[in-house]
């Protein structure tokens, strides 16, 4: 360190971990087991997972997932915030779908008031969620495409999120982290041209969809990289508590926006698309149909966005009375619940957030074994997680 | 509820509606029984959550928190069971086997012992992290300077 002294470098010591030892006699030709770790800088993790893949030759045999990188204490955080000021927080879980994540806050708070967000705020509300569950599934099917060593789609879906991104830049100014809805309903208006530019972007989706599907679901390497791969039976998927596309692929057809309509989406038709295998290949066809399915509800929400107030009658300062409630959504990733305990006080007693790609993660055990070494990559893009909601 | 209540009699120590939800408060030694009848005979086969609550002033502080969903019925139900700090409660991860990770975050967050627990180690905070952060004697600013110190090179987190 000496020699580099205005480099603030420092003396990092490393303890080696006891239970990560590579068995230098017993690994060559003897091929007994050995443990690799993979992550948690490693590009194809999403993020900062840390693996431990315990292989036979280049078959894993077992895994232990390490997760906490990205901890960042956010159900402490909310016990020390008013209801409004939390709001934002909750855009940076799952920062590739925030509107899902403040749509489900917002709710839950609405729910625990005993109020309810105006219709027209309801139905703006559904839109905008909608446009992000497909701005959510174009950043997974890029980059799962993209570890798997398909280079093009990626260019593809972020040229279509892109133009989700400016939607959203013009009605509250944010891309990412947009913090669209308040407790209660909106803050913003919707901007004159929302109609038409969502009207716009979701007919052309339709033909953006099949291009991808053109890249990729006929296509023999892709094919032979998902199919079988990561298989999880629709019994095991519930134990281990998997939701979303990840249970809809094993054949469970269950969506909470139809077992539990919230927001708006009770006054739309779409269908809820299943799988068979519950493989690799089936996840991908079955966000692939939801995307399809988000763009036919955006279309019909357009038709018919009722005049009104955007805000429902609640005063400044926000006490719920004394309880606590659950209260779900169908995020792009499977099920986020927030748990809230109120003491009647204007901030919350205690917010549990249920990260719906945390619960996913925990399937990646039953998924991986048996599996080759260059499918784990697979897996994990499989399940779409985002780390920022795993660890909170 | 009045099916659990004609079951296990003085097992439910309390029964009640908060806005349109069913709320259980079961007794801990019956916990786990009550935890199989209700994924066999009453079918709540998902447990979407399992979290815990904590109320310092309390005799027994903390609420372990267990929300399910019945794919048959398509309903919701709220378990919950009281427990003190000293005290150990049996897991439930044979049952449910999410509840494996969401075990090991209670315990990570507000030390609270699963007995019978397959891996009952810290999952998102350092293994050697001291403190409990979700307790409510935890303050916002408490931190494990020590940890800092020795593994961030660094004095203070904040």
């Amino acid at each position: 360190m000496a020699d580099f002294p205005n480099s603030g470098a420092r003396d990092i010591h490393v303890t080696a971990d006891p239970n990560f030892s590579v068995d230098t006699e017993t690994t060559v030709l003897g091929a007994d087991e050995i443990i690799i770790n993979m992550g948690p800088q490693h590009p194809s993790t999403h993020g900062v997972l840390r693996v431990k893949l315990k292989l036979d030759g280049e078959k894993v045999v077992g895994s232990e997932c390490i997760i906490g990188y990205l901890h960042r204490g956010v159900e402490k955080i909310a016990e020390h915030r008013t209801y409004q000021q939390f709001a934002p927080y909750v855009d940076r879980m799952d920062y590739v779908a925030a509107v899902s994540n403040g749509l489900g806050y917002c709710e839950a708070v609405e729910k625990l008031m005993g109020v309810e967000a105006p219709p027209r705020a309801r139905v703006i509300r559904t839109i905008l969620t909608e446009l992000q569950r497909i701005a959510s599934h174009l950043v997974w099917l890029g980059t799962h495409a993209l570890d798997i060593g398909a280079l093009t789609p990626v260019f593809y879906c972020f040229r279509e999120r892109e133009e989700i991104l400016k939607i959203f830049e013009k009605y509250c100014g944010a891309r990412l982290t947009t913090h669209a809805f308040r407790i209660g309903g909106l803050q913003y208006e919707a901007y004159d041209e929302l109609e038409a530019d969502t009207e716009r972007f979701c007919k052309d989706f339709e033909t953006k969809v099949d291009e991808y599907e053109t890249l990729l679901t006929e296509n023999r390497i892709w094919i032979g990289r998902t199919k079988g791969i990561g298989v999880i039976s629709a019994e095991d998927a519930i134990a281990i508590g998997a939701t979303g596309p990840v249970l809809r692929a094993s054949g469970v057809e269950w969506d909470i926006r139809k077992a539990a309509p919230y927001a708006a989406y009770d006054q739309y038709q779409f269908d809820i698309p299943t799988g068979k295998n519950g493989d690799t290949y089936d996840r991908y066809l079955v966000r692939m149909e939801e995307m399809r399915q988000s763009a036919r509800i955006c279309l019909q929400a357009i038709q018919n966005i009722p005049a009104g107030p955007i805000m429902a009658r609640i005063g400044k300062v926000l006490k719920p009375p004394p309880g606590e409630v659950y209260h779900a959504i169908e995020a792009p990733k499977g099920e986020l619940g927030y748990y809230i305990v109120s003491d009647g006080t204007t901030q919350p007693y205690r917010i549990r957030i249920r990260p719906p790609s945390f619960v996913n993660l925990q399937a990646f055990d039953t998924m991986v074994k048996g599996h080759l070494v260059a499918d784990v990559v697979a897996i994990i893009g499989t399940l779409d997680i985002v780390l920022g909601e795993v660890d909170r | 509820m009045k099916r659990y209540k004609n079951r296990f009699g003085d097992g439910i120590r309390e029964a009640w509606i908060d806005r349109k939800q069913s709320i259980l408060v079961v007794d801990a030694a019956q916990y786990e029984e009550i935890a199989r009848y209700t994924r066999d005979d009453e079918q709540f086969n998902l447990l979407a959550d399992l979290t815990a609550v904590d109320w310092p002033r309390r005799e027994k502080r903390f609420d372990v928190v267990l929300n399910l969903y019945s794919f048959a019925k398509n309903e919701r139900l709220r378990i919950k069971v009281h427990v003190g700090e000293k005290e150990q409660i049996s897991t439930v991860s044979g049952i449910w086997s999410t509840a494996n990770w969401l075990e090991r975050e209670v315990w990570d967050m507000f030390g609270i012992v699963f007995s019978g627990h397959p891996n009952l180690t810290r999952i998102l905070l350092p293994d050697e992290w001291q403190g409990f952060p979700l307790r409510k004697d935890y303050d916002i600013l408490t931190q494990d300077t020590a940890w800092i110190r020795e593994n961030l090179g660094i004095e203070s987190g904040q």
